[in-house]
């Protein structure tokens, strides 16, 4: 992995869909933590709406014998992301703690990234973000309301590995191994989202990526994500049948 | 082929010069209704812009729509004024002669509109000329050259600058010729533009040099524009049908065809509107045809090439995407559209000689080229994104807006308007490219018959 040249820290998540029990917590939790505009009725139908964090549900087997499945997806911040070299200014790159930076500021609006991203994790911004007034002061001051016309998406909550990171600094301290969570791996009852740090063997995150059932998405585009999944265990399947399936 | 006449220089003069020293009826009429669309357009714009992209009917996965296409559907066309001024200058094609200026103008007004699509297609404009126009030094944090949306600028750019100084190069001898001709502030207006043109050897030997240098200069320009713009799509990794290697010289050729299909057109409306029967005559549109028709078959080549490419690999998501694009509704009815205007009728009415000839259905069948090169843009660009991705999260159609179809149109009535406006003062057909070819070409006998040839002086 390119990572190892990198800084002290790379951050990442595991995400164990084993885990997962699709109660979308994370996606509220993301909602209120990031400023996300509200996804109106209007705007979920005309594929406007804006998620950081999705959960998709997948149907396995027939009624009545249907199971439900659940995968929660936000960006991956992609070592080799398609979204970084399209940009014409610069307005995503990939900083030196293995995250994919969005600068709205310098954002401008082409969608290019969007385009690239196979994980469509990209969104854009085709209105000026509206609160009722009730929600106007329950806004996040850390995070920037983003104006119509640009590109937002997942930032691992950047704000709060900040606010963490300087803290830890002036104290003369390292990092502790949990000390950064995500408002979705906080908000996650079953822990099935992992935040830390993959450059710390010890780190939790680290040892969970040993899992042999770890896989990241879409690994035929060769984007070396950060966010490494666990597939989920499938009941039926006899013990020694071979790996566990790729995908959960 | 007998139908070249003799034609005297006052006669010459007095019917390429009618645009300038008098005003055909239609005129005024026909770019009032332009300009009221252009109007309309930019209201529509000054609209986009103000409230928002939200106007669109862009959506998640189709971040990309019908801007995008006109954008590069305009930059095809522009492909027409090098492949004249440019090839067949050097190749010495003596009946480019007729066609280079209005070809040019095509092109430098083509390039222009389609300039305008990917800045009013970005989500904040106005940051477009905070980031990228002032070369970002002061702040230390260049343009992404690795973007293809930063190569796009450079190369239109440079293909605009070169068309417009080879446009004014060889507008020179015809600037001086109207300086002559007027009074008043137009001819206040020619003397400056002319730039002391007097038409002495010195001269003479100078606009020819520069015209054949730029030509020369601008040959890489021929294949750098659109595979620059075609690289727009091709570089997109996880994207089934915009990435492929092929797409570089695809482009290319496509848009050759869809330009000079535009050239035809436009030398139609040329001969209809300003009665230059004597000047742009049947001998050049089957001129034009022939290569045309090889142009084409090779374009089918690549577009037979692209469709099925994924069949080789058994790239199953690719295969998927060209079943959506070929047989799903609403795709198949375009498909069906644009294969049979962009190729199947045009094309093989074009190998007969009675066709190539006939200036009414040469000029139908341009215009059916370019509704289908418009939507070989479209199909491209379109099921692309709103293909079946992995995830199921976001499966949409796209359905352009009103306001996406207000642009598109005024896109065209703005293109139309600017030739207008230009024909009114200066010439659409260049009279000293007409009179040299007059000098040049003379009978002569082979056998018992008397046919026109081109005459040079050994050098």
């Amino acid at each position: 992995m390119t990572t190892a040249a990198f800084g002290t820290h790379n951050w990442g998540m595991v995400v164990d869909v084993d885990k997962c029990i699709g109660c979308n917590a994370c996606v509220v939790a993301c909602q209120a933590e990031n400023n996300i505009p509200i996804n109106t009725q209007d705007r979920v139908e005309r594929a406007r709406s804006i998620a950081w964090i999705r959960v998709e549900r997948y149907w396995i087997g027939d009624f009545p014998d249907a199971k439900a499945q659940f995968i929660p997806i936000m960006c991956q911040h992609c070592e080799n992301a398609p979204c970084e070299p399209v940009c014409p200014v610069y307005a995503t790159y990939h900083d030196a703690e293995g995250m994919n930076i969005q600068v709205y500021n310098r954002c401008v609006g082409t969608r290019y990234c969007a385009n690239g991203c196979p994980y469509i994790v990209r969104f854009f911004n085709y209105w000026e973000p509206v609160w009722p007034e009730s929600l106007r002061n329950h806004l996040n001051p850390d995070v920037t309301v983003r104006s119509r016309g640009i590109m937002e998406k997942c930032s691992f909550c950047v704000h709060r590995i900040r606010r963490v990171a300087r803290g830890a600094r002036s104290a003369g301290v390292e990092i502790a191994d949990g000390a950064i969570q995500t408002a979705c791996s906080s908000a996650c009852p079953t822990s099935a989202l992992n935040f830390g740090n993959f450059n710390d063997p010890n780190s939790k995150v680290s040892k969970m990526r040993d899992d042999k059932r770890h896989y990241t998405l879409l690994d035929q585009f060769g984007t070396d994500p950060n966010v490494i999944y666990l597939a989920k265990i499938d009941a039926n399947k006899k013990v020694g049948a071979g790996e566990a399936s790729s995908h959960g | 082929m007998q139908q070249r006449r003799e034609l005297d220089q006052v006669y010459t003069n007095r019917k390429l010069l009618n645009g300038q020293l008098d005003t055909p009826k239609w005129w005024a009429p026909t770019v009032s209704i332009l300009g009221v669309i252009v109007l309309l357009g930019l209201i529509v714009i000054a609209i986009m812009i103000n409230k928002g992209l939200g106007v669109t009917g862009l959506s998640r996965p189709v971040y990309w729509g019908l801007f995008i296409t006109t954008f590069v559907f305009w930059v095809g066309i522009s492909h027409a004024g090098i492949m004249i001024s440019a090839i067949l200058r050097l190749t010495q094609a003596e009946w480019r002669r007729p066609v280079t200026r209005a070809a040019e103008l095509l092109t430098v007004f083509s390039l222009l509109t389609a300039l305008v699509f990917p800045l009013i297609h970005a989500g904040r404009p106005w940051r477009i000329a905070y980031w990228i126009m002032p070369y970002d030094v002061a702040r230390g944090i260049y343009p992404n050259i690795r973007s293809p949306l930063i190569m796009d600028p450079v190369a239109i750019s440079t293909y605009l600058i070169g068309s417009s100084l080879f446009l004014y190069i060889a507008l020179l001898p015809d600037l001086g010729n109207l300086r002559d001709r007027t009074a008043g502030w137009k001819n206040a207006m020619y003397t400056v533009l002319a730039l002391g043109w007097r038409g002495n050897p010195r001269q003479w030997k100078m606009q020819t040099v520069g015209g054949i240098l730029l030509s020369a200069l601008m040959l890489p320009i021929f294949v750098s524009v659109h595979s620059i713009v075609s690289w727009d799509f091709a570089i997109a990794a996880a994207v089934e049908g915009w990435h492929s290697t092929i797409f570089a010289p695809y482009f290319v050729i496509g848009a050759v065809h869809s330009g000079v299909s535009a050239v035809v057109t436009m030398m139609a409306l040329m001969r209809w509107l300003w009665k230059w029967d004597d000047f742009i005559r049947p001998e050049h549109f089957d001129a034009l045809a022939r290569p045309l028709i090889v142009v084409a078959t090779g374009w089918l080549g690549f577009t037979f090439l692209e469709l099925t490419f994924a069949l080789y690999g058994q790239d199953a998501p690719e295969i998927a995407l060209r079943e959506m694009q070929m047989f799903e509704w609403p795709w198949n009815l375009l498909f069906i559209i644009f294969f049979l205007t962009a190729y199947a009728i045009p094309v093989p009415m074009w190998l007969f000689k009675r066709v190539r000839t006939n200036i009414a259905l040469m000029f139908w069948t341009s215009i059916l080229v370019n509704i289908g090169m418009w939507l070989e843009r479209f199909l491209i660009i379109v099921p692309g994104l709103a293909r079946r991705t992995p995830f199921v999260y976001t499966w949409e159609a796209y359905r352009p807006s009103a306001v996406e179809w207000t642009i598109f149109i005024w896109s065209f009535a703005w293109v139309t308007f600017l030739m207008l406006l230009f024909s009114k003062f200066f010439p659409l057909v260049p009279l000293f490219e007409q009179k040299e070819s007059q000098v040049f070409t003379d009978d002569v006998m082979i056998g018992r018959a008397k046919v026109p040839a081109i005459v040079r002086e050994a050098d």
